[in-house]
């Protein structure tokens, strides 16, 4: 089968549609300099246009931006009901600042990250807010720039998903899930960090 | 000292493998130069000007014996006959090959060693004071905390990829050894009022292009949440921190940007959900890596050796200078000089890696420490043993006695190794050993600390150098810009420029007229750095550039 998705430890078909919006018409200004929340600088979420623009699937189970969701929130109310709805985020964009407007977290089956650059690491703190914070207990992946090096960071900071990029081996990125066997601190896969998982005044761990 | 048990040793042993892997997929071009950078940034593998460099993590700057040993083996066999101790308290080779590095990292594992996280945008080593354990001014001993941070942040999934570096350094005693006021963290140790072991945590310091001293952000928490709560700082800084330009990721800009105030809120807001949860440290897992620091078997007899050797000039300039207050009744801390004339500040050849461990074993209780100011300590050494210890190490030209003298100075590899530098260091700190090399002249100079850095950067340090000296790039040739009043310590302060820079040629002169100031201007028993607080930068300026230019 060829897929490039691994969820919970196996290659598997992807299921969901992912809705990705139009490219903004042009350059958004970077604001380099920029105070308040580094967030903002450089990056801007789809815009207003952007969001407008975005052409939904009729059926199937899909994958929207947030924003362009809760754009859409009320004609899709069915959808979600019926587990088709899933929603996405970038990495500079806040779920935080979305909380009101989303009242139960875990009415998604799938909550995505889509993470630019392979260095961009604020996609583990994403992933560990989502898990600890606002106990989000359903699948969980990222996409984008995501190859075999990340993985075993994102499994530990909550995901269980991962879409490879299109031109690595998925069978190869799904060695990386085993690179350590007992890592020493708590995180959102296991809160318990090494000495609670083993007695090590023993040595006897292993 | 701290020793693996199996899930440590599993760890490195695991890494070793990841790393291998990577490295081959790098060399079959399946991994991008671009892509396969971060990867070996955080196995401290640099590409530089001649090979690459890979960096060893001593944590904390605590090694055994059988550890120096090793690292004198590797730079036998993998390098050309030496290392170069960084002020991080760590071990640099700079002439490994890039195929060898596996090799390398399997020697180091062998005896609890590796590279893990000594560079890349990652929580790098721990770093804290050299005389942990032994100094008679400890509140805390910081070591075995040191040693759990070093746990948790070891493949710390969250902050795997941070916007840029992030230091962390620890001190537990009266006099600040560690710079804490110049980390990203900074934990200073105290008893709280309920005698209770607390913690000041300071945040967004940093030396680099924009040396800025901490804040404090906590004045008072309770040890057993240091993880969690360096975990909430650490997510603020991850998530919000710049990304778009290197020169602004370090958490000092964002902390600067929002205020500290700001700042503070939004930790707290974050550590609200993880305080109290599965990473507060319990007393037990206290008690268990404690266990590993407990004090050596100390002689309780003395007799009185040391006085037979007194009247030895040499061994007593030695003894003042380079020995050092110890808890124990009958004990000294020994610091072994790596400023040796002709030689590169912290570099130490493999022969004298291996005298010093063994003078470790005979010495020492088998132990040895890595100060940032790149010189090597033996920590526990009897008084009736300094003798013999000081013949010993003067063969190998290990017991210059200038240790926190004008010629002790600290020095980043520069653009003799280093391909970010803007100018040479070395051979800048070597001509200024030259002209100093009168130790009585030295001795009468008294305590200075002299830094320098190859460019901004400022692994040297130079901004909290008494006097410190910065390698700029002027129209494509090597200039050197000079501060006064920068401190380290509990007062420590950020050095200020006295003027336009200099030519390589001119620095031993530059160097010669400061202390010509000082020594003229000085009260009875005023330390340079005393001396330039109350007179001022003027003097030394008109004495460097004449009085007319300094007008003008
Ligand atoms: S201060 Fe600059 S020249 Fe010196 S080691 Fe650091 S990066 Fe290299």
């Amino acid at each position: 089968m060829s897929s490039q998705l691994i969820t919970d430890n196996a290659i598997v078909k992807d299921e969901w549609v992912t809705v990705i919006p139009p490219e903004a018409a042009k350059e958004v200004r970077k604001q380099a300099g920029k105070v308040v929340m580094f967030k903002l600088t450089g990056e801007d979420s789809p815009s207003e246009d952007q969001i407008n623009a975005t052409v939904l699937p009729e059926n199937g189970k899909i994958l929207l931006p947030l924003k362009v969701y809760l754009k859409n929130k009320d004609a899709l109310k069915d959808r979600l009901a019926n587990n088709e709805i899933g929603i996405w985020v970038d990495t500079h964009e806040e779920i935080e600042s979305f909380k009101s407007e989303i009242n139960d977290i875990n009415q998604f089956p799938l909550i995505a990250v889509r993470v630019g650059k392979f260095a961009d690491g604020r996609i583990f703190s994403i992933g560990t807010q989502l898990r600890i914070k606002f106990q989000y207990k359903n699948d969980l992946r990222a996409f984008g720039d995501v190859l075999r090096d990340q993985l075993f960071f994102l499994k530990r900071t909550g995901f269980n998903s991962y879409l490879i990029r299109e031109d690595r081996d998925p069978h190869d990125a799904l060695l990386a899930l085993n690179d350590f066997s007992n890592p020493y601190q708590g995180a959102a896969d296991n809160s318990n960090p090494a000495w609670k998982r083993f007695d090590r005044n023993q040595q006897g761990s292993d | 000292m701290y020793k693996y048990d199996a899930i440590d040793q599993r760890l490195v042993d695991e890494r070793v493998n990841q790393y291998e892997g990577q490295l081959s997929r790098y060399l079959n071009k399946e991994l991008s130069d671009e892509e396969f950078r971060p990867l070996r940034l955080q196995n401290g593998l640099y590409i530089q000007r001649h090979a690459p460099m890979l960096r060893v993590a001593i944590p904390y700057g605590l090694l055994s014996s059988v550890q120096l040993r090793k690292l004198s083996l590797i730079a036998d066999k993998y390098d050309r006959g030496y290392g170069h101790f960084s002020t991080r308290q760590n071990i640099q080779f700079n002439w490994p090959m890039l195929e060898d590095t596996p090799k390398i990292l399997k020697e180091l594992a062998l005896v609890e060693m590796h590279a893990i996280q000594t560079s890349g945008n990652c929580i790098r080593n721990i770093t804290t004071d050299q005389f942990s354990g032994v100094t008679p001014d400890e509140i805390v001993d910081p070591r075995y905390v040191a040693e759990i941070i070093r746990q948790w942040s070891t493949f710390h999934p969250e902050f795997a990829l941070l916007p840029r570096k992030f230091k962390i350094a620890v001190t537990g005693s009266k006099k600040d050894r560690a710079i804490v006021q110049a980390h990203d963290i900074g934990l200073e140790f105290f008893l709280n009022q309920e005698n209770k072991r607390a913690i000041k945590v300071w945040v967004g310091g940093g030396l680099g292009r924009t040396p800025i001293l901490g804040s404090v952000i906590k004045e008072d928490l309770a040890w057993e949440h240091i993880l969690t709560y360096c975990e909430a700082i650490l997510r603020v800084y991850n998530l919000y921190g710049r990304r778009d330009n290197m020169y602004k990721a370090r958490i000092k800009i964002l902390v600067k940007a929002l205020g500290i105030e700001h700042f503070r809120e939004l930790v707290e807001q974050e550590w609200k959900f993880i305080k109290d949860g599965p990473n507060t440290i319990d007393e037990s897992e206290l008690k268990r890596v404690a266990s590993f620091f407990t004090d050596p078997p100390y002689e309780k007899h003395t007799q009185n050796k040391i006085n037979d050797h007194l009247d030895n000039k040499s061994f007593k300039q030695w003894l003042d200078r380079c020995t050092h207050s110890h808890k124990n009744k009958g004990y000294r801390s020994v610091t072994l000089s790596l400023k040796a004339n002709h030689q590169a500040p912290g570099d130490a050849t493999s022969e004298q890696m291996r005298l010093v461990a063994d003078l470790a074993d005979e010495y020492s209780f088998g132990e040895v420490r890595v100060s940032h100011e790149q010189n090597l300590i033996l920590a526990d050494v009897q008084e009736d043993n300094l003798f013999d210890l000081w013949e010993k190490a003067k063969s190998k030209n290990l017991a210059t006695p200038n240790v926190g003298l004008l010629t002790d100075i600290v020095c980043c590899p520069g653009g003799d190794f280093c391909s970010l530098a803007n100018a040479k260091s070395i051979p800048i700190a070597e001509s200024i050993q030259e002209v100093f090399e009168d130790m009585d002249y030295l001795h009468d100079i008294g305590e200075i600390d002299l830094n320098i850095s190859g460019c901004m950067n400022a692994c040297g340090h130079h901004h909290v150098g008494h006097i410190g000296i910065l390698g700029v790039d002027k129209d494509g040739s090597e200039w050197y810009q000079v501060t006064l009043g920068g401190n380290q310590g509990n007062f420590a302060s950020i050095g200020k420029v006295i003027g336009p820079s200099f030519s390589a040629e001119e620095m031993p002169a530059v160097i010669t007229k400061i202390i010509g100031t000082y020594t003229a201007q000085r009260h009875l028993d005023e330390s340079f750095i005393d001396c330039v607080v109350r007179i001022g930068l003027e003097p030394f300026k008109v004495s460097v550039y004449g009085a007319k230019e300094v007008k003008s």
